[in-house]
């Protein structure tokens, strides 16, 4: 297999009647950062723990790599960096010592430690409490170090559990910043999450859950234009607010365009094809346009749409 | 290189084999364990007995002085016994328990480790903290015993006594670790632990003895006292308290008793643990 994998077979879980999750199939190949949604008690933590072999599944199975987490889950694990439940750090140890325990475990060879655990730290910006003991710090500061203990060996697969969870906005803007980051290195990020706007803005593709069955998986893209007539949502920012000839004219018109929305004097919601191409011609055009385009991005409103269309129709 | 025994992940260097693992975890274990604040309270503790039984020796002298053996026996034998009690309770009882209230077990069980190394880890941990006190109780002793006889008076019972009380410091941290996998909440663990090895044991030995009359090889507990019996010279048969001949278990069937707790301990509590889930 080339490239980091996860997938699950038929994964279930029960907690005596109560069927947590139901059926579970799901493959994710390459470098990419997949979004994992739900509601709460829709299933998503339960199914990172069978990921990760904390919990065990009632039915079917989970692999990282190919390799299954239940029947090798050293080897399995290996492989990925877990993010789950914001877990504690022993409180006595410094963030150095943990990140230590963590690459001694993991066989980081000792010679490339410390460069490893300072790289880990300044990524999460804790390298000035490197020395300090874990207990004394805040729980965003702690969610930091367990961040940073998931990158220490490199891994080939991130699995994430609500991982800007108690951080301040500043927190989740630099959580944002890792995500994209490991991204570029090459990993695969699976990562659940409640915030749409940063699923839409780290994700490539995102996976929906609900009462424990999956519900959807595929790329932001792909998902909007599904439940939005074939079409892709785009959010265009502009710095002067718009003439209302150019929203009911000029724009409808450009190559592409299937439709307008004004959202506020300098913003509109276009419904656009979902294709890369055809996208980079709308946004040329905009661009011809001398409107002041500021930005011109995938519409975290589209995705809070399918999600709430798609939650309810459950109800 | 991967060394043998050791598996080749991507992205990292070779995985350590499992039993490095485990030496590994051991030692940041042992690390949060000497800074923690159940280390300062356990050499408190230590310190108290130790010096309770140099007042009390000083004090008295007669008998308990009268030989080596005698000093050994009784100084030793009566302190180092309760001392493993309460190491066991201090580290052991919540040790497993602790992993889910505190959620640090979340973290361990993220990284490549297989259960029973964490299990592993983590018992070789309480179980060198714990010989820390009695290390330091032993000190204190020393020093009595030198105040007392000189250099040259040790008893050979000595090393044989402190080699029992490590075999009973496994057996007791075994038996605490498994009542610790049966829980997820660290009060309700230490407590079980503290009255099972404070009364629960004593009380159903003096019932076994008094009532069925009957060897209770079973109990843990009937094999501690060969710490201190070793001293004895014939080695006693049996015990008086408040006019009840009791048995005594010999320095063989003690051991045994001994070895099998702590494997057969051992074994179901990682057992408990292994099919632990952290919901």
């Amino acid at each position: 297999m080339s490239g980091p994998s996860l997938a699950t077979s038929g994964l279930g879980k029960n907690f005596g009647a109560f069927v947590a999750v139901q059926g579970l199939d799901l493959k994710i190949e390459g470098a990419k950062c997949v979004g994992f949604l739900g509601p709460n008690g829709a299933g998503k933590t339960t199914t990172l723990k069978m990921l990760t072999d904390m919990i065990f599944p009632s039915r079917g199975e989970a692999f990282i790599n190919g390799l299954s987490v239940r029947q090798d889950r050293k080897r399995a694990l290996s492989h990925a960096g877990v993010l789950i439940e914001s877990p504690e750090i022993y409180p006595s140890l410094s963030p150095t010592e943990a990140l230590e325990m963590v690459a001694e475990l993991r066989g980081v060879p000792r010679g490339e430690q410390p460069r490893r655990i300072r790289t880990a730290l300044e990524e999460v910006k804790m390298s000035e409490w490197a020395h300090q003991k874990v207990g004394r710090f805040s729980k965003g500061m702690k969610q930091r170090i367990q961040i940073a203990s998931t990158l220490v060996h490199d891994p080939e697969v991130l699995i994430l559990d609500e991982p800007s969870t108690g951080l301040d906005p500043r927190g989740m803007a630099e959580v944002r910043a890792i995500v994209r980051e490991q991204r570029k290195h090459g990993r695969l990020i699976f990562m659940s999450s409640h915030i749409l706007s940063e699923v839409t803005e780290v994700c490539d593709e995102v996976a929906l859950i609900d009462r424990g069955k999956l519900l959807f998986y595929d790329t932001l893209t792909n998902v909007t234009a599904r439940f939005n007539g074939g079409n892709a949502q785009v959010d265009a920012v502009f710095a002067r607010p718009l003439d209302p000839s150019v929203v009911n004219q000029a724009i409808p018109h450009l190559p592409g365009v299937k439709a307008v929305e004004l959202l506020d004097p300098k913003r509109v919601r276009l419904a656009v094809p979902p294709g890369p191409e055809d996208q980079a011609q709308i946004l040329e055009g905009l661009v011809a346009l001398k409107l002041g385009l500021v930005s011109f991005k995938e519409s975290a409103g589209a995705l809070e749409d399918v999600y709430m269309q798609q939650i309810s129709r459950g109800d | 290189m991967v060394a043998p025994g050791e598996v080749a992940p991507s992205g990292a260097g070779a995985l350590p084999s499992d039993e490095h693992q485990a030496f590994r975890l051991m030692r940041f274990q042992l690390r949060d364990y000497l800074r923690s604040r159940r280390f300062l309270l356990m050499t408190a503790l230590t310190l108290a007995i130790g010096v309770i039984l140099t007042v009390v020796v000083a004090h008295y002298r007669g008998g308990l002085v009268s030989s080596p053996a005698a000093f050994y026996g009784s100084f030793w034998g009566g302190g180092v016994v309760v001392l493993i009690v309460f190491a066991g309770i201090i580290y052991g009882g919540d040790a497993i328990a602790g992993e889910f209230q505190h959620k640090t077990g979340y973290f361990l069980m993220g990284l490549p480790l297989k259960r029973g190394t964490i299990y592993q880890g983590k018992l070789l941990a309480a179980y060198l903290a714990s010989v820390t006190a009695v290390v330091l109780y032993l000190a204190i002793l020393l020093l009595n015993g030198i105040y007392y006889f000189g250099m040259n008076a040790f008893p050979w019972q000595l090393g044989a006594s402190l080699l029992l009380a490590l075999v009973y410091l496994a057996a007791l941290l075994g038996t605490t670790f498994l009542f610790s996998s049966l829980f997820k909440t660290s009060a309700y663990a230490i407590l079980v632990v503290a009255v099972l090895f404070l009364f629960g044991f004593g009380i159903a030995q003096d019932l076994v003895e008094s009532l069925v009359k009957i060897e209770p090889w079973f109990l843990l507990s009937y094999a501690s006292p060969v710490i201190g019996n070793i001293f004895a010279n014939p080695y006693p048969t049996t015990s008086t308290s408040f006019g009840v001949t009791n048995y005594v278990a010999s320095v063989p069937e003690a051991v045994l008793i001994m070895v099998i707790y702590f494997v057969v301990t051992t074994v179901v509590g990682y057992l408990l643990f292994s099919r632990e889930q952290f919901t």
